[in-house]
């Protein structure tokens, strides 16, 4: 196939749009610098639901339905929906979907669901296996501190380097032809491991995966940082970012000013005693699918490259001793 | 890559990078915060002793009054909220005890009376429990043996 530019990085030739997102956020992500670009903020992050699990469900079916209603077309014409969290067996996604009538791929990519999501179905999209599909994330803070901390009344204290799962949800539907912006590559990244153990320092578990596929996406598309007015990772926080910035430097790429992280713009890290800042799919997804898509349809952003990060940490094996692998995904959009 | 750290420097490096946790703050608010738990404490130990207890009983009831404000506290929201403030000055005290047992039960309540808050109410609060009673069976033994000569 000769779509295939290099070890990772496949070019769209037919450049599969993103025509429609739709964003829903909790409580405190609604407080936070950008509450304006949400389409919803919840009023209450249990969604009249019994437990958290059945909230993120809720949450995430919301944003399905918002999605749709927005981008004016029937569930009928949507051919796949591919989503994921943070839940054992995707709770979030599984239970979302099981309302909707569209077939069905599920994603477990941990933080990086979302730009997995886009790279999986923008290939689908280009590859003419579909004409239209949805991606979709969720990540609900009380349901993610449940199932890997403490329970929510347990009086403990964070450590500083700890993040915030955002309670927010991300829906993009991309298509074969429509207004919006397109996608043209995709770097699929590999899974990276330098032996992080540490459960409260996710960003620095993370960083080294997404210095992969950076320096893959860079070598192997011949693109530089600056040939993209944005550098979009999904939530390194403030220590991971560092990292990246400082370690991507050495390798002869300068992201200063170019690099943002959905992590450290979601709150104010201060005011919001965020610590090192936002987590979970659901930052980068619901960060992208507002801010993000609102800035590109405005053309204020022309060309990014967005890479959503996971640390694919399992509570139980890191009592074994196991360190956290991580993963990044990253996507050429441009308008 | 060109400067490709091996899994130890990387280790050294983010240590470098993460902020550590302000130690001696955090214990002087543990200090205090403990401090205040404990006066309370002794408070209603004394005023229970003005109400004619003993020594005994009036030690058992104040235990018995700081876990139920412990455990209300928890199920009011309060307590992790203090606890973010006081860390090991409400960990420690036998109020953070009531709050580590309350805490996963009110959580597991969805699951059912039984395999939720039965079987999970102990989960943080159960290795204390299991090696609190492994210690005092060793020290019983050390007492015995002591006791012989």
């Amino acid at each position: 196939m000769s779509n295939r530019i290099g070890r990772q990085t496949v070019e769209l030739t037919s450049k599969p749009v993103i025509i429609e997102t739709a964003s829903i956020v909790g409580v405190k992500e609604g407080e936070g610098p950008l509450k304006d670009y949400f389409d919803r903020i919840l009023a209450d992050d249990t969604l009249g639901e019994k437990s958290w699990e059945k909230s993120e469900s809720a949450l995430q079916r919301e944003t399905a339905y918002l999605a749709i209603n927005k981008s004016g077309f029937m569930q009928s014409d949507i051919d796949y929906v591919l989503a994921g969290d943070l839940l054992n067996q995707c709770v979030g996604a599984h239970y979302s979907v099981r309302d909707l009538d569209i077939p069905f791929l599920g994603l477990y990519g941990a933080c990086s669901t979302m730009s997995e999501g886009m790279s999986i179905g923008s290939m689908l999209v280009d590859g003419g296996f579909a004409n239209r599909l949805m991606c979709m994330t969720s990540s609900h803070f009380c349901s993610s501190e449940r199932q890997f901390r403490n329970p929510l009344e347990y009086g403990g204290q964070r450590a500083p380097s700890a993040q915030w799962t955002v309670t927010g949800a991300g829906c993009a539907i991309i298509a074969k032809d429509g207004q919006g912006p397109k996608i043209t590559h995709v770097t699929t990244g590999k899974v990276i491991d330098k032996g992080v153990t540490d459960i409260s320092n996710m960003g620095a578990a993370m960083a080294p995966a997404a210095i992969d596929t950076l320096l893959a996406h860079f070598n192997e598309t011949g693109r530089k940082p600056n040939d993209y007015d944005m550098i979009l990772t999904g939530d390194l926080g403030v220590i991971g970012s560092d990292i990246l910035v400082e370690l991507m430097l050495k390798e002869g790429f300068d992201l200063r000013g170019i690099h943002h992280d959905c992590g450290k713009m979601i709150y104010d890290i201060e005011k919001q005693d965020a610590h090192a800042g936002g987590s979970g799919c659901g930052c980068f997804g619901s960060v992208f699918c507002g801010y993000i898509f609102n800035e590109l349809k405005k053309n204020n952003l022309r060309k990014i490259l967005v890479m959503a990060t996971g640390a694919l940490m399992n509570p139980t094996v890191i009592e074994q001793g196991e360190s956290i692998p991580g993963v990044a995904h990253a996507v050429a959009i441009e308008n | 890559m060109k400067h490709e750290m091996t899994n130890k420097e990387y280790s050294d490096y983010v240590k470098k990078k993460t902020p550590n946790s302000k130690v001696f703050l955090n214990s002087l608010k543990a200090f205090i915060s403990g401090g205040i738990i404990c006066v309370i404490g002794q408070c209603i130990l004394m005023l229970l002793k003005k109400c004619g207890f003993d020594e005994e009983t009036s030690a058992g009831y104040t235990s018995i009054i700081l876990i139920f404000l412990g455990a209300l506290l928890t199920g009011l929201d309060i307590y992790p909220k203090l606890a973010k403030f006081a860390g090991a000055g409400t960990i420690v005290p036998i109020t953070g005890f009531a709050n580590s047992v309350v805490s996963p039960a009110l959580e597991a309540k969805p699951e059912g009376m039984v395999l939720g808050v039965g079987a999970k109410i102990f989960t943080i609060a159960g290795p204390v429990i299991l090696f609190g009673t492994l210690a005092s069976w060793c020290a019983g033994i050390i007492y015995w043996i002591i006791s012989l000569f």
